[in-house]
């Protein structure tokens, strides 16, 4: 690896080995995917060690702490080592977060599998104990090491602020001081971080201490990968097969070559990369392409035509579907009810149009074996284990160095765009970098969707209208299948991003089914903020609105009957007291939802307006949630904000159509976000009932479609079933 | 080789005179706190100053800057402490971050017209700007503190 890391760009101030030389002090490794206290390493000493440090306290009473997870706005390198520093008692003020290489020993996720990736909101829930651990046996490590100095029992040591306090003697020493001449033992101190704090003890925890990558954010100067430079770098612009899975059989070589400042086309398994000197040159090269490509599985999918075939699907019971989760026996219970509700749903395939266009930077070593790659992931370690694949490598010779994310949503947990550049990178050859730089047109077009669902449910009341047994069907395409069949086989064929949020966890319903009725149509498909909830609760949530009408009761009322806990039903009845639920409005209604996510949970309530041409207009939003514990108030307040505004976009706005599997939009004109005009007057309120910390990430954003949909019957009768609800749509529902 | 001033320092990039400014200031002179979103001016993540006019840079050729002053993010104050960038860290504006630059220069060419905006001036004039993280609510509150504060 010696020849690669002469290439390392000026720009990249975060390089460990550089940050550590020269520094004295005492230095902690652990494994978090492991066991917590595998491995821990002296400084001074040369080795690997020292580059996979977790947390290293320096003599000039500075602390680095290292952020596990991928930072793509949703706050979590400020969370995680808040978490370590709580713990360890660390000032926060001196305390220096670095992200994380790719290391799956050290940084893995135990939730995850010990993959190390940032995906469905549980970096907390995953890290916490090893970060708890962590901090906690740090703090004693010095504690020790300054009992000893002083010749005291290390029980009489306490901690402040980064010092070891001994309090009958009055003396205390620093962090900092402790590091300089501290041995480390050869085995970490068995500690049980509930003894060395608790939320009514935190200092940091719970109080808003700031991100620490907001300043780089509003002066330029937060590296991403799209700003990765290297000396001597081309750059590539890439044409993906139109449809999925298509080949390319031809492609006007010739021709591109002639542009100016293009050096080489590139012909790759799945699309075609146009490799020159400049941005200009790529894109005027990209821009002539003319490309033939093979047939493929989804030539023939056409969503306006598959969506109805969907329908019919969900409402065919001879189709049977693979159970994803279920309780009692819910068929028994319909077939034996007194009467039987249907309900029918649909939602069309949503696009991620993250910020920052997948990118990637590569350099392969000249003999191929070796590579180095920079980039936006929110899965490090699966970007170096494809790398390693497609080189024919061990996973160590791939380096991945991860960049801060503009926008992944789930887009970037995949990690084709590495692929796109290690590829270029090897096939151009003489250990030329590559910067692979696709356009909002290309990254669009090779969009990897929400799946595109219809949704069947059928409930069972018995004859005093109570619900007794509940069956949803969900029909569509599996995104694990697409992204790796092994994986769905592994797991019985259930398909936790389509089908995600269709559990009833919180509602005493005695019998209930959720099923998925796999269709297979060749969409390129990838977890999408929120997965499978996004649309599941939008069909729970309008069900439960609609029985609540059969009921003759207030929605509000109907859920708080049906809520089995102290805890849901609160957050419910502070979600409809902060919209004032029980006043009319003029020209207004609300409308209410409730969902969950692992442990969090959350209620939203949405005042909307309809205009004439079938506009919905949401004037006000109003959340409350309950993340268990809320480790840094004010994010949470933001992340409710961007779960809001990024459910709501996709509730009224945002739809991919297929054509004869090309897709149909191209870019922000006809792929159409929420913009600063669209957004509603937004009120969240924190309530932290206890328990553990729970995800935030995409908490926010189930409740929204539900709430919208309920609150436009509410207004006008309308039974909005088909997301987004589009003018057109709404015009027609209102017709009946 | 066209010539215009960035930041207040005198630049020649030796460019087709039809590059989009945006790629010269970005992979030219390295400026990279301006950023590519979308190449047809519909998101304005590329949104600099010329003249103390907000552009969308990937729409502007490089031959229109010449001669004129380009003022991008990295300049908007030597210190990072524009009134406005001291609001977006009080309000914790950004969360990915990538549109941040766009909005913030955005913003700055409607304070340095209008020193008090109402509400909907600041709604209106912000909307040709995409935040994907929804950070909306926050950017027309960390204006209205620039202003208030300025």
């Amino acid at each position: 690896m010696n020849g690669i890391s002469k290439i390392q760009a000026p720009e990249l101030t975060v390089s460990r080995r550089g940050f550590m030389a020269g520094t004295a002090g005492l230095t902690f490794a652990f494994s978090v995917s492991g066991l917590v206290t595998e491995a821990m390493a002296a400084m001074g000493k040369d080795g690997d060690n020292r580059l996979n440090a977790y947390v290293t306290v320096h003599t000039d009473d500075t602390i680095t702490i290292v952020a596990p997870a991928a930072e793509m706005g949703q706050g979590i390198m400020t969370c995680l080592p808040l978490i370590v520093a709580e713990y360890m008692d660390a000032d926060w003020s001196k305390v220096k977060v670095e992200m994380a290489g790719a290391d799956h020993k050290l940084y893995g996720n135990p939730k995850f599998g010990g993959i190390q990736t940032t995906v469905a909101s549980l970096s907390v829930m995953g890290y916490w104990t090893p970060l708890t651990t962590v901090g906690a046996q740090s703090r004693q490590v010095l504690i020790e090491a300054a009992a000893q100095k002083w010749g005291v029992p290390a029980a009489e040591v306490t901690t402040e602020p980064s010092r070891a306090v001994h309090k009958a003697s009055g003396r205390s020493m620093s962090y900092g001081e402790i590091a300089a001449f501290a041995n480390p033992p050869a085995e970490m101190p068995k500690v049980d971080p509930a003894t060395v704090k608790t939320p009514a003890t935190y200092r940091l925890l719970g109080k808003d201490v700031g991100r620490v990558d907001v300043p780089s954010k509003t002066n330029g100067t937060a590296v991403y990968g799209m700003d990765i430079q290297l000396p001597g770098m081309l750059y590539a612009a890439i044409q993906r097969s139109p449809v999925s899975k298509a080949k390319p059989v031809s492609v006007n070589e010739a021709e591109i070559l002639k542009v100016k400042g293009v050096r080489k086309v590139v012909k790759l398994p799945y699309g075609v990369a146009v490799v020159g000197d400049t941005v200009e040159a790529t894109k005027a090269g990209r821009a002539a392409l003319e490309t033939k490509w093979s047939d493929a599985p989804g030539d023939g999918f056409t969503s306006d035509k598959a969506i109805e075939d969907y329908r019919k699907s969900g409402r065919d019971a001879s189709k049977a579907g693979v159970v994803w989760k279920s309780k009692g026996d819910a068929a028994a219970a319909i077939k034996g009810a007194a009467t039987v509700k249907s309900f029918e749903y649909t939602s069309e395939h949503t696009y991620h149009a993250q910020m920052e266009p997948m990118n990637a930077t590569a350099f392969v070593a000249p003999d191929g074996k070796s590579a180095e790659v920079w980039a936006s992931t929110q899965s490090p370690t699966l970007a170096q284990l494809v790398g390693a694949k497609v080189l024919g490598t061990a996973p160590p010779n791939v380096k991945v160095h991860p960049q801060l994310i503009g926008g992944g949503f789930g887009r970037r947990s995949q990690p084709d765009f590495v692929v796109d550049a290690i590829l270029i990178s090897k096939i151009v050859g003489g250990g030329t970098p590559i910067k692979v730089i696709y356009s909002r047109e290309d990254d669009l077009a090779a969009g990897r969707m929400r799946p595109m669902t219809a949704h069947r449910i059928d409930v069972g009341l018995d004859g005093a209208g109570n619900v007794v047994g509940w069956n949803h069907r969900v029909v569509g395409e599996s995104a694990i299948a697409y992204m790796s069949p092994e994986r769905l086989e592994k797991s019985g064929g259930k398909d936790v991003l389509v089908m995600a949020g269709s559990e009833l966890p919180h509602y005493g319903i005695p019998n209930w089914s959720a099923e998925h009725v796999r269709e297979n149509r060749g969409a390129r498909l990838s977890a999408w903020r929120g997965i499978g909830a996004g649309y599941t609760k939008f069909a729970i949530e309008t069900t439960n609105d609609r029985l609540a009408t059969e009921a003759k009761m207030d929605p509000v009322e109907y859920r708080m009957m049906l809520l089995t806990s102290e805890k849901a039903r609160n957050v419910l009845k502070a979600a409809a007291d902060m919209a004032d639920w029980k006043r009319k409005r003029k020209g207004t209604a609300l409308g209410i939802a409730f969902s969950e996510l692992h442990t969090s949970i959350a209620a939203g309530v949405a005042e909307v307006s309809v205009d004439s041409d079938g506009k919905i207009r949401v004037h006000n939003f109003w959340m409350a949630v309950d993340p268990g514990i809320a480790l840094q108030p004010d994010n949470i307040v933001a992340q409710m904000e961007s779960n809001i505004v990024y459910g709501l976009s996709q509730s009224l706005k945002e739809q991919a159509t297929l054509t004869d599997g090309v897709v149909q939009q191209s870019n922000f004109h006809d792929y159409e976000v929420f913009r600063q005009e669209d957004v509603p007057n937004i009120e969240v309120r924190v309530m932290a009932q206890g328990g553990i910390a729970g995800g935030i990430g995409e908490l926010g954003l189930p409740p929204t479609a539900p709430a919208v949909a309920n609150a436009v019957r509410a207004l006008n009768g309308a039974k909005l079933a088909h997301m987004p609800f589009t003018p057109e749509r709404v015009k027609a529902a209102m017709k009946g | 080789m066209v010539a215009f001033t960035v930041n207040g320092k005198a630049q020649n990039v030796g460019a087709d005179g039809d590059t989009p400014l945006l790629c010269a200031l970005r992979e030219h002179l390295k400026l990279t706190g301006t950023k590519f979103g979308c190449g047809a001016g519909l998101c304005g993540a590329c949104t600099v100053h010329v003249d103390g006019k907000a552009v969308f840079s990937c729409q502007t050729a490089l031959s229109a800057v010449e001669g004129k002053a380009v003022t991008t993010i990295e300049g908007l104050s030597p210190t990072g402490e524009h009134p406005l960038q001291k609001a977006w860290v009080a309000e914790q504006v950004p969360q990915c971050g990538y549109c941040q630059s766009g909005q913030i220069m955005r913003a700055a060419e409607l304070l340095s017209e209008k020193k008090n905006p109402s509400r909907d001036e600041i709604v209106t004039h912000m909307n040709r700007n995409i935040c994907r993280c929804g950070t909306y609510p926050r950017i027309v509150r960390a204006i209205q503190r620039a202003a208030k504060e300025a």
